[in-house]
């Protein structure tokens, strides 16, 4: 395997036999598709008219009063379809198209990269299954309605736990059993290589953009830049373009029910994250939440159980640091946000403002990825705040 | 020659899977002393493992049955060494659970234990050859064989990788997908077989072998031995959900083991296999050389 398949331990490709040269030429099918120009301009040129890119920076400045620190929200939200999910999947489904593949399968938890890998097969015209896990099809009852009506197929998946992990191995059996015409479209930067690495490539345009927005808005690059984690992809994606800068790194982990407690999708911040060693999990090497936890977030984009290697090998180095964020602290947030700005973010990046919140004494100016908007949580928004 | 190579050498070898603890340990003994008198001449059993990502349905009820019957490395190991059995036992399992055995990192506490409890060889479905060098070099170490599996997807240098690790025999994957027993047997495997011609070690096929007809086929299409699991995992189950009592599912096992023998011979017709190589115990074993 070559290097850029792994991020210090943590990566690799630990896949049964069968998916190794599928994978291996998925990589250099990738490889070759991001140095050609061509696949650059389509790619580029969907997300500004399809996808509605760039999206803006906007300075919250009721809230930045509100917390004591200058927040700005990188508005992924306002990307068609309603999170930053739709970055990956075109161009994942124009790489799959370019590879001759003729349809698409993908998982999906809170629905939304589901969606997202519907709005796609629909738009370039290729059948496409979304496996999803009974529990979520019941809080994300929105979501699968969408994908239906954008004529995708949603297969429900019943074993264990029904969530997204299990939705993970339906959608990995899947593509075992028919990648000639199949590309599995993973949604987040997990997985075996070359997916976290692809992830992050194509979900980078959002720190790209945002590099320039904020220095246009504000003068200069900020302290900071936080996003929320549950496979890493759109916090990968923001931080990926300040790599090289003195802007510190934030992720905010599904806390559940508090970091100590046994429900929560924190691995690592979570309880046992200080000690634990990595495991394989879906085909990566990567940190876990340990045995004794169950899975578990207020947010069903977030409980995966897993987090991106590339996430555990920051965590590792000491360039990112990761925060358990509380289900409680994460629907203050998001209350917080909708009151102060108009603005209704999910109940993921509700994670990311509350730990802005929590920054705000350490850092003047945060950036933080706003990347999803909460419609899809309405129904469990009205039930918690009485909204009826 | 190793035990599992052995194995290999005089016929066709039938070469059963099942979940050890599955529905329990007691049940697993009786029905695994039932294969070896139905004809099983090497058995793979599986320790358990709650992501299970190579295999399909089946199997992947049989580890759940076996996991909410508490199945943990230890009460497999402890199960095996009860085991009174006179074939090779190769384990089947993920990496995860070979690497975090013991009070110490790495596959060495566990490869120990395995070779104490009298396990031949390993089969670990989630462990590239590339990354294998640790546990292949603990395995030399106590003289145990380690097999991996060769897919139709499997060519060129991801083959030589795999040859220049593999000990014991090959474990040919008739299709592409997940395990499951299926009806035909694919033309998959004619190809990988062929590919495989020139290497110097048995090959075994598995996935979708589920009667002594199929058997029959991938031994005559040039297959040293033939690998069953889900049909085996079916009866387990299905006498399971009926109620029937472990002596009534082992004599089902006992009769669909010599089905499967009996095919496999009859695909042989008089040919015998060319397992060659001799070494003395807990030497190294050695890797295939093309022939
Ligand atoms: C709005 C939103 N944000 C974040 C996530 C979590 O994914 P990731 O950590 O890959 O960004 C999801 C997943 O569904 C989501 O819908």
């Amino acid at each position: 395997m070559s290097d850029a398949g792994t991020f210090g331990e943590y990566g690799g490709r630990y896949v049964p036999e069968p998916l190794q040269e599928p994978l291996a030429d998925l990589a250099d099918a990738f490889d070759e598709a991001i140095e050609d120009d061509e696949f650059r301009e389509d790619l580029d040129f969907l997300l500004e008219h399809f996808g509605g890119r760039p999206t803006p920076v906007f300075h919250a400045g009721t809230l930045s009063e509100r917390y004591g620190a200058e927040i700005y929200l990188k508005h992924e939200d306002l990307l068609h379809g309603g999170a930053h999910k739709l970055n990956n999947t075109l161009g994942q489904a124009l790489l799959a198209k370019r590879m001759g593949k003729d349809r698409l399968i993908a998982e999906t938890g809170a629905g939304q990269h589901g969606t997202a890998t519907a709005m796609v097969g629909a738009l370039l015209d290729m059948p496409t299954q979304v496996y999803m896990g009974t529990t979520d099809i019941g809080r994300q009852e929105m979501n699968v309605f969408r994908m239906r009506l954008m004529g995708a197929e949603v297969t429900e998946v019943t074993r264990g736990s029904a969530g997204l992990a299990e939705a993970v191995d339906a959608a990995l059996e899947d593509f075992a059993a028919d990648f000639e015409d199949t590309h599995y479209l993973v949604g987040s930067a997990v997985g075996p290589d070359p997916f976290p690495r692809m992830v992050r490539e194509f979900q980078s345009v959002i720190g790209r953009e945002a590099r320039e927005q904020i220095q246009e808005l504000h003068g200069e690059l900020p302290d900071a830049c936080v996003a929320c984690v549950g496979g890493g992809s759109n916090a990968i994606g923001l931080f990926h373009a300040f790599a090289d800068d003195d802007v510190a790194f934030y992720g905010a982990e599904p806390g559940g029910e508090g970091p100590d407690s046994n429900r929560h999708s924190a691995p690592l911040s979570g309880s046992g994250s200080a000690e634990s060693e990595p495991q394989q999990f879906q085909g990566m090497r990567t940190e876990v939440i340990d045995e004794g936890t169950e899975n578990h977030s207020v947010s069903a984009g977030l409980d995966y159980p897993a987090v991106g290697p590339e996430h555990a090998a920051m965590a590792e180095l000491g360039r990112a640091e990761y925060h358990a964020i509380t289900d409680d602290e994460a629907l203050e947030a998001f209350r917080e946000l909708a009151e102060s700005e108009g603005i209704i973010p999910a109940l993921e990046p509700s994670h990311a403002i509350a730990l802005a919140k929590r920054l705000a004494d350490e850092h003047d100016t945060l950036l933080v990825n706003l990347c999803g908007r909460g419609d899809k949580d309405m129904a469990t928004a009205a039930e918690l705040f009485d909204l009826t | 020659m190793s035990a599992i190579r052995e194995a290999f050498v005089d016929e066709p070898a039938f070469v059963p899977y099942l979940a050890v603890g599955d529905p329990n340990a007691e049940a697993s003994i009786e029905y695994i002393e039932a294969l070896c008198r139905g004809g099983a001449d090497v058995i793979e059993l599986g320790l358990p493992f709650s992501e299970p990502i190579a295999e399909g349905p089946t199997i992947q009820g049989a580890v759940v049955r076996s996991l909410e019957g508490g199945m943990t490395p230890a009460k497999f190991f402890e199960t095996v060494s009860r085991l009174d059995v006179d074939v090779p036992l190769v384990c089947m399992t993920y990496y995860n659970l070979i690497h975090r055995f013991g009070d110490r990192d790495g596959p060495k506490p566990f490869v120990e234990r395995a070779a104490e409890v009298g396990i031949n060889g390993f089969v670990v479905p989630d462990l590239p050859a590339e990354e294998a060098g640790p546990l292949r070099d603990v395995c030399d170490e106590y003289g145990l064989d380690l097999i991996f599996i060769v897919a139709p997807t499997t060519r060129g240098e991801r083959l030589e990788r795999i040859m220049a690790r593999v000990s014991g025999y090959a474990y040919v994957q008739a299709r592409l997908g997940v395990t499951g027993a299926r009806a035909n047997v694919s033309t998959q495997t004619t190809a990988s077989l062929d590919r495989l011609a020139d290497w110097d070690i048995p090959k075994a096929v598995g996935f979708g072998i589920k009667t002594g007809e199929h058997a029959r086929e991938v031994v005559a299409a040039g297959a040293d031995g033939v690998i069953v699991g889900s049909a085996l995992v079916d009866l387990i189950a299905e006498g399971g959900e009926a109620g029937d009592s472990v002596g009534e599912v082992a004599d089902r096992l006992e009769a669909k083991a010599r089905e499967l023998k009996q095919g496999a011979l009859e695909g042989r017709g008089t040919e015998t296999s060319a397992g060659t190589g001799t070494e003395a115990e807990a030497e190294p074993r050695a890797r295939p050389e093309r022939k």
